[in-house]
């Protein structure tokens, strides 16, 4: 397998995908490890509806438990976190995310990484039932005081707001509001009053970065498809959600995009030979991310997209969603309300989405992946998989384990399960798996 | 010179062989109990296949591994997972088949086959045992009764139990304790039968439950768990006396594909 390189105008060949989003993680942990000592004032943040932009804009340093509590699992730590929780009093049943975030705070915020900053304000939202009962738990044992914007979200199947129409209008006065509610907290805390210029710049580095990635996206429909969706996935939407808004953001995500194009002109997969295209909807497995990917990648799979890609991204996988920076506050919560709304309905509403998507990325099977302490983004995966089964004939495998509660992981089920999808794919090459041709008969570049 | 095959099911409490000869008919089994080393039981299950068959090793050019296990099939030449191998063997015994309940020591499947016969979907019971042979097992234990008298004793029941615990380790204290209050054994037993039903025809039920359904696995030899799903189902299902070997039997199909170059059932 090749890494991820990207030539500068230079000629120097000096981008590597997985490096440089580690160096850009290390360095994101070194700023939190010091950040209390700095004075510097610091916001808990989730990776959906956080409002990032106002944050920056204030010079808050931004901490995401989520990236805390997953880096836990990345790090084979979780377990420890896990059960400190649990002698705390929480229950198996609750969020592995929320449980080993319970347990940093119980080590005293000392995390794999670093030393985690107490927050000086939390912004949570509806995005996620359970960040709500998150925030509750650092106000009452951190003190931090929380802020939830409550975002619309699609009120039933086949409703879309567009931008412009009268809905959108009313949804973003109302996200405009909240926001406004939340510069006058930050103004409080810091001492500074909102600079709209500032606020306008971040906003254009979110714009390019957005086209970045949605390009970065798009070249994975390639034959071989350059990267995979759900691990290396996992590293560019991390730089997406820590680095939003930033140079360092924008310049990681331009090589990224380089880099991939070269790959796909090279005519090179993350695979050496690929032979099936497919799409994973659902959390990943970070404690055994590597161990599910080369269960997957043994026989040839390789996962083209994911949809984890997009709600975790919020909504920003979408290219219409362009800032306004002419007038920042208003667009802000226009898009961050349609951000909003299009991550909200991934989840409740993916069955039309991932039919699109098996047909742009052409795709041989889906892959659901059930999390056990997460009903919330599990509970809609039967009704999607019928959907797509009946309807598309799509062959899907659902299999279970955790976020990063290791204690959910059963190697030999989990082995057992994918060889016989991949047994069942096979088989099914000579009769066509949905309208596509296997991936090895239908080599098609981008370019 | 022979061009025999065979099929090597190493599940999680049992080793099953088959050999098959020219024709894909089946001419040696074995069956075996699990012991610590799982190469050495797959070695002798297969030994003693062909000892059933009145063959020697060399008359056995492919050998299929499957099961949790497949893999401790040194001598084998492919390895396939049982749920592919259990459809291929359910429609070899019964070529109708489009959904097969397979229920083993530690494992329920319920596999979704197409008119084709190719696995269509399939679904497991996931890191507990409930709605599986060992759920037989636990009550085996607490009644000090072998499994094979389970099924014709829960027959006999009047008055069923409802076992309301969905944990194998803990069905045996409920059983314990309905039998201290007085309850029939038969009552108890027919009890944790429907519940191991009520669990696997709703796992069937997630890839759909189409006619003709086949029964495979250990399980399938208890006349109470064979009434049951008929019951729940609505008709009759289908039931070999091979159905204990079916795994193996599917394995030992798709060698002799390899063998011979064609589908021969």
């Amino acid at each position: 397998m090749t890494t991820n390189t990207a030539t500068t105008q230079d000629g120097a060949s000096d981008f590597d995908a997985r490096v440089d989003g580690q160096r850009l993680m290390k360095a994101w942990y070194a700023g939190l490890d010091d950040a209390n000592a700095r004075g510097a004032h610091v916001a808990n943040v989730f990776v959906m509806g956080n409002a990032v932009e106002i944050l920056r804009a204030f010079d808050f340093e931004l901490v995401f438990p989520e990236i805390n509590s997953l880096q836990t699992g990345v790090r084979k730590a979780s377990e420890e976190y896990i059960r400190l929780s649990e002698d705390y009093g929480m229950s198996p049943d609750v969020c592995s995310y929320v449980k080993a975030d319970v347990g940093l705070i119980l080590k005293e915020q000392k995390h794999p990484a670093g030393q985690i900053p107490k927050a000086d304000i939390a912004i949570a939202s509806n995005m996620c039932s359970t960040f709500i009962k998150w925030a509750e738990i650092w106000e009452r044992m951190l003190g931090t005081p929380a802020f939830v914007l409550d975002l619309p979200g699609q009120r039933s199947a086949g409703f879309e707001v567009r931008q412009g129409d009268a809905q959108h209008a009313a949804d973003s006065r109302w996200v405009e509001a909240q926001f406004r509610d939340l510069i006058e907290k930050c103004e409080k805390l810091t001492g500074k009053r909102l600079d709209l210029d500032k606020l306008a710049e971040i906003l254009d580095r979110v714009n390019k970065m957005v086209a970045h990635w949605n390009a970065v996206m798009e070249l994975n429909r390639a034959c071989p498809a350059p990267f995979n969706a759900m691990l290396d996935g996992l590293t560019y939407i991390g730089i997406m959600n820590v680095y939003r808004g930033t140079d360092e953001g924008v310049e990681y995500m331009k090589n990224l995009e380089a880099s991939l194009r070269a790959r796909v002109a090279r005519g090179e997969g993350r695979v050496e030979n690929e032979r099936f295209r497919l799409l994973f909807s659902g959390t990943p497995c970070y404690v055994s991310m590597r161990r599910l990917v080369e269960l997957f990648e043994s026989w040839g799979g390789v996962f083209v997209y994911s949809d984890y890609l997009t709600f975790a991204a919020g909504g920003m996988d979408a290219g219409e969603l362009v800032y306004d920076t002419s007038r920042p506050l208003e667009s802000l919560a226009e898009i961050t309300t349609l951000a909003a709304q299009r991550g909200l309905s991934n989840q409740f509403f993916a069955h039309e989405r991932l039919a699109k998507q098996i047909r742009e990325y052409a795709v041989d099977g889906i892959v659901f992946h059930g999390i056990k302490s997460c009903r919330f983004v599990s509970s809609g995966m039967a009704d999607t998989r019928d959907y797509l089964g009946s309807r598309l004939d799509a062959p899907s495998l659902y299999i279970e384990s955790d976020l990063i509660d290791p204690r959910y992981w059963s190697d030999a089920q989990i082995k057992n399960r994918v060889d016989a999808f991949f047994e069942t794919l096979e088989r099914r090459v000579g009769g066509a798996p949905m309208e596509n041709q296997p991936a090895a008969q239908r080599r098609r570049s981008l370019l | 010179m022979r061009q025999c095959v065979g099929g090597v099911d190493v599940g999680s409490t049992q080793t099953k062989a088959v050999i098959l000869d020219e024709e894909a008919k089946v001419i040696g089994r074995a069956l075996l109990d699990m012991e610590t080393s799982m190469k050495t039981i797959a070695e002798d299950a297969f030994r003693l296949a062909l000892a059933d068959a009145g063959l020697v090793e060399a008359d056995v050019v492919r050998v299929a591994g499957t099961g949790y296990g497949r893999y401790n099939v040194s001598f084998g030449h492919e390895q396939v997972t049982e749920i592919t191998c259990h459809a291929r063997g359910a429609v070899a015994l019964f070529p109708g088949t489009r959904t097969v309940i397979d229920i083993g020591g530690q494992d329920t499947k319920a596999i979704a086959v197409k008119p084709d016969g190719q696995v269509g979907d399939f679904t497991m019971n996931d890191k507990c045992a409930a709605g599986t042979g060992r759920f037989l097992g636990a009550a085996s234990y607490a009644l000090e009764m072998p499994l094979s008298e389970l099924g014709p004793l829960a027959l006999k029941s009047q008055r069923p139990v409802r076992i309301t615990t969905t944990c194998t380790v803990f069905a045996e204290s409920e059983i314990i304790s309905h039998l201290s209050k007085g309850i029939l054994a038969e009552d108890v037993l027919m009890g944790v039968h429907q519940a191991i039903t009520s669990r696997c025809v709703s796992l069937a039920r997630r890839v759909g439950i189409h006619p003709e359904v086949t029964f495979t696995g250990g399980v399938s030899r208890n006349v109470a768990m064979v009434r049951l799903i008929e019951e729940s189902v609505g008709y009759k299902i289908n039931v070999s006396p091979d159905a204990h070997f079916c795994g193996a039997l599917g394995a030992a199909l798709f060698a002799h594909d390899k063998v011979f170059g064609q589908k021969v059932a």
